[in-house]
């Protein structure tokens, strides 16, 4: 191993990689089981996209609505995702967020209360009850930073602003990752006995987005490459209410929050338009009309929620339609009001700067509107992708042994769609049930030995546009990638449309093979792009190659073509994977029977 | 930099001159580039176009861009800002848009600095030390009321602009004998959160130096998340040291007790 000398070499037990909730979470969990266990991640500890999250996690705790329990809030993520969840994950995540929630409160976490002295819970998209436990609506950074604070205090060996180019793979096994520090460009290889990926999403394959410059599909990208499965990529969820204006901010998310607390969508013609088409999965479920919305905001517990709340594709989709139908807002989008509570609540300016301080303070500074006395103008933004690795519902492992995943990065519990919440209570949830298998998997995993060929290999690959100082700016081909993606794979689909995106997706990698950077390897973005661009294009292909295989519209998928659920494609997900030839093949994989007693609940709750 | 109101958005496209710092920790200059300005956009922004168009290799941090997670921390026409949140029709028309890294941390390259002490001195602060749980089934029963004061100080988003901006370390560079504003806001979060049980009064008087801050409040001034760091979070400390060290009846006692 003598060869290994030009690198920077560590070892653990358990190497995760990631560091917003999912990461953090499973890392304390393997170092609580004895693991020498390290983090890696790609901005500075404590900045990873989980700080956005707005509205709250979702744990069926009863605080506010002692109706609530595990299956209600099982039967409500089947729901939202289409019954195309894995059901296992689905039935873990129900029961056990209300303790990993608690948890966090035992670790420091400060959450809002309720007058009888409990964690707060509020409304949200999908949710039956109240459920989301919340901090006004900042809710992701009260959980990061409990987690970062904690988990310093866990003897975790943290490697900040580093980015992972390459699992190393022995025997089939995952045995390490390369990549580099992004301050000097220096080499690194960790060999570790398990490794999780907690990397995110894929949200930058996209023009408009809510997400961050981190959110380039490198987990899933990383794992395809070493031989696992991705399961369900072609649902891809546009959150409905991202800032349409000024240009610059267009995408940034505008949190649900603001509907779960009596906000409302309005068209140019000022109509309240999500009453006009209510699905048939959930017409038990809504207001009759805006008086009984207003009710349920208020926490009326025989009132039905407003349709404002329904889950996001649907709302995604209305205000899609009336845009296109020329009832939008003068900068291309719809009208958000929450200032319209004041005909409600005296104090209606104080509450709305209270329960959504963040959200006043965005659209104050980078728009100029004050949400108190202004309705917002919003319209949907690439938020999150339900598809991802596919991992055993038990303990996250997927195909490839000891590479686990977690969070966005994993797929499963959400099936087609994810309901608002069920993001940060999946990041605990599964970080530590991830955290606790990667611990006990290393154990049995002594043979650490990496394949320096494979080292060198890809360490050439990540260093080539170096050779080519001319070669094409890597931003060109990122942003044509992103305008491919948006145009021809977003909100809206047809197979023809995609089928050209294919093309174009190839000829996009011709061009990656081609693109230079210049400058040293010292903190150089330029770099940093050009490597990111085979995640982009590899997430890209499986959206598109996902979405052309399932003829038909569920959850966040619409096909323009095929605009109606079928009874075939309700039996199966997804599956793509690399080929010996390099090419990516797509597989159905049958959805096993539901257990009797989980579909009892489902038909109880129906 | 002038804080024009909000709601004031200008509607026309126009070239701004930009001088931004480039280099490293063995020196560098100011680079001129000169950027086309379009309604809306932060100084962020016009730095990514920078780095798109004209100097791939223009270092700068950045996360969220939407003013949550405080990577973009830079110093615009002098004042510690976030670039994400500074927008360019706030800034003088027809003056040249300085941009240059922190200075009270060590310069790796360009825009970003080494902010790692943050990290170091965070470490040493005792950590969160709760009650036995009040109720059987684990969980604590506290109100709105009381955790209130904590939440404000739990805005943070580590930014670290009150420590760029505190003389302490930006120009005494006392980061050996002073935590700064970061970490007594910190440090005042857990003091005040109700359910912790651990005592950080000492170590803020002898090892954090909170004797050293001298109520300039420029670090309230500056702090994106308008956090009242000078008057909620570090006299209140203040205070508790004064009770705890110099208080004549608690001395007597301590002398008593050896």
């Amino acid at each position: 191993m003598s060869a290994l000398d030009k690198y920077i070499v560590t070892d653990h037990d358990v190497l995760v990689i990631g560091a917003g909730g999912a990461g953090l979470r499973a890392a304390i969990e393997a170092s609580g089981h004895g693991a020498r266990t390290a983090v890696i991640c790609k901005s500075l500890l404590g900045k990873a996209h989980t700080v956005m999250a707005e509205g709250g996690m979702a744990a069926a705790m009863g605080n506010v609505d002692d109706r609530d329990n595990w299956e209600v809030h099982f039967s409500d993520t089947m729901r939202g995702g289409g019954y195309l969840n894995n059901a296992t994950m689905a039935e873990h995540h129900a029961r056990e967020a209300p303790a990993r929630v608690r948890e966090l409160e035992a670790w420091g976490a400060v959450f809002d209360r309720t007058k009888d002295g409990k964690i707060l819970q509020r409304n949200f998209g999908g949710h039956r009850y109240p459920r989301l436990a919340h901090v006004g609506d900042r809710t992701g950074l009260e959980m990061i930073r409990t987690l970062q604070d904690h988990g310093v205090h866990q003897g975790l060996d943290i490697f900040m602003e580093m980015t992972v180019v390459a699992l190393l793979t022995n025997a089939g096994r995952v045995v390490g990752a390369l990549g580099y520090d992004r301050e000097r460009g220096r080499m690194r290889v960790w060999r570790a006995g398990a490794v999780v990926l907690a990397t995110g999403g894929i949200g930058k394959a996209f023009r408009i987005t809510s997400n961050s410059w981190e959110y380039t599909g490198d987990g899933q990208s990383l794992a395809y490459h070493a031989g696992a499965a991705l399961m369900d990529m072609e649902f891809v969820q546009f959150h409905p209410t991202g800032m349409v204006w000024p240009p610059s901010v267009r995408g940034i998310l505008v949190t649900e929050g603001v509907r779960g607390e009596g906000g409302v969508l309005r068209n140019s013609e000022g109509r309240r338009f999500m009453f006009d088409d209510i699905p048939e999965l959930y017409k038990n479920q809504v207001a009759k009309d805006e008086e009984e919305g207003w009710r349920y905001v208020c926490g009326d517990k025989h009132a039905q929620r407003p349709p404002e709340l329904l889950t996001r594709d649907h709302v995604a989709r209305c205000i899609n339609r009336e845009i296109k139908a020329g009832r939008g807002s003068p900068h291309g989008g719809v009208f958000l009001d929450i200032g319209w509570i004041k005909e409600k609540l005296p104090n209606a300016r104080e509450h709305i700067k209270k329960k959504l301080p963040s959200m006043y303070h965005q659209f104050m500074q980078l728009a100029g509107v004050d949400i108190t006395t202004e309705a917002m103008e919003v319209g949907p933004t690439t938020h999150y992708v339900m598809g991802g690795v596919r991992v055993d519902g038990d303990t996250q492992m997927s195909n490839v042994p000891g590479l686990f995943a977690a969070g966005e990065v994993a797929a499963g519990l959400h099936g087609a769609n994810r309901l608002g919440g069920n993001s940060l209570s999946d990041l605990i949830v599964f970080g530590q049930r991830a955290g606790e298998h990667a611990a006990k998997f290393a154990k049995s995993a002594p043979n650490r030995e990496v394949d320096l060929a494979q080292v060198e290999a890809e360490t050439r690959r990540a260093l080539e546009s170096f050779d080519r100082p001319n070669g094409e700016n890597p931003y060109a081909i990122q942003h044509d990638l992103q305008d491919t993606m948006q145009d021809l794979v977003g909100i809206v689909r047809t197979q023809s449309e995609m089928e050209l995106a294919l093309e174009k997706i190839a000829a996009l990698n011709a061009r990656a093979a081609k693109a230079g950077v210049a400058g040293h390897r010292e903190y150089n973005p330029g770099w940093h792009t050009a490597i990111d661009l085979r995640n982009l294009l590899t997430v890209s292909e499986a959206v598109t190659r996902c979405a052309i295989e399932r003829k038909e519209s569920r959850g966040a998928q619409f096909r323009e073509d095929f605009p109606n659920k079928s009874d075939e494609c309700s039996k199966y997900n997804n599956v793509v994977r690399k080929a010996a030839d390099g090419s990516m093949i797509l597989e159905r994989q049958p959805i096993p029977a539901l257990r009797a007693d989980l579909k009892a609940i489902i038909e109880k709750m129906k | 930099m002038s804080s024009a109101p909000a709601g004031t958005t200008s509607t026309e496209t126009r070239i701004m001159n930009f001088r931004v710092w480039r280099g490293d920790a063995n020196g560098g200059a100011f680079v001129e580039y000169s950027v086309e300005v379009t309604p809306g956009m932060v100084v962020l922004d016009c730095i990514h176009k920078i780095q798109a168009e004209q100097a791939q290799d223009l270092a700068c941090r950045w996360n969220c861009k939407a003013g949550k997670c405080g990577s973009c921390s830079a110093e615009i026409n002098g004042k510690p800002s976030l670039m994400c949140m500074t927008r360019m029709d706030t800034l003088p028309k027809d003056e040249t848009v300085m941009v240059e890294p922190m200075q009270a941390f060590p310069i790796l390259r360009d825009l970003v600095t080494d902010v790692s002490w943050n990290y170091e001195v965070k470490k040493k602060i005792k950590p969160f030390k709760p009650r036995a749980p009040d109720n059987a089934d684990g969980t604590w029963t506290t109100y709105q009321v009381d955790v209130e004061r904590a939440q404000e100080f739990r805005k943070c988003i580590e930014c670290f602009l009150c420590q760029d901006v505190c003389h302490v370390l930006r120009d005494h560079h006392k980061h050996d004998e002073f935590i700064g504003p970061r970490f007594l806001v910190f440090t005042a979060a857990l003091e005040m959160n109700p359910l912790d049980t651990e005592d950080r009064i000492a170590d803020l008087k002898k090892r954090d130096g909170i004797g050293y801050c001298n109520i300039g409040k420029c670090c309230t001034k500056v702090c994106p998340e308008h956090i009242t760091i000078t008057d909620n979070a570090i006299i209140p400390l203040k205070e508790r040291v004064v009770d705890e060290f110099y208080d004549p009846i608690t001395r007597l006692f301590r002398m008593f007790k050896g």
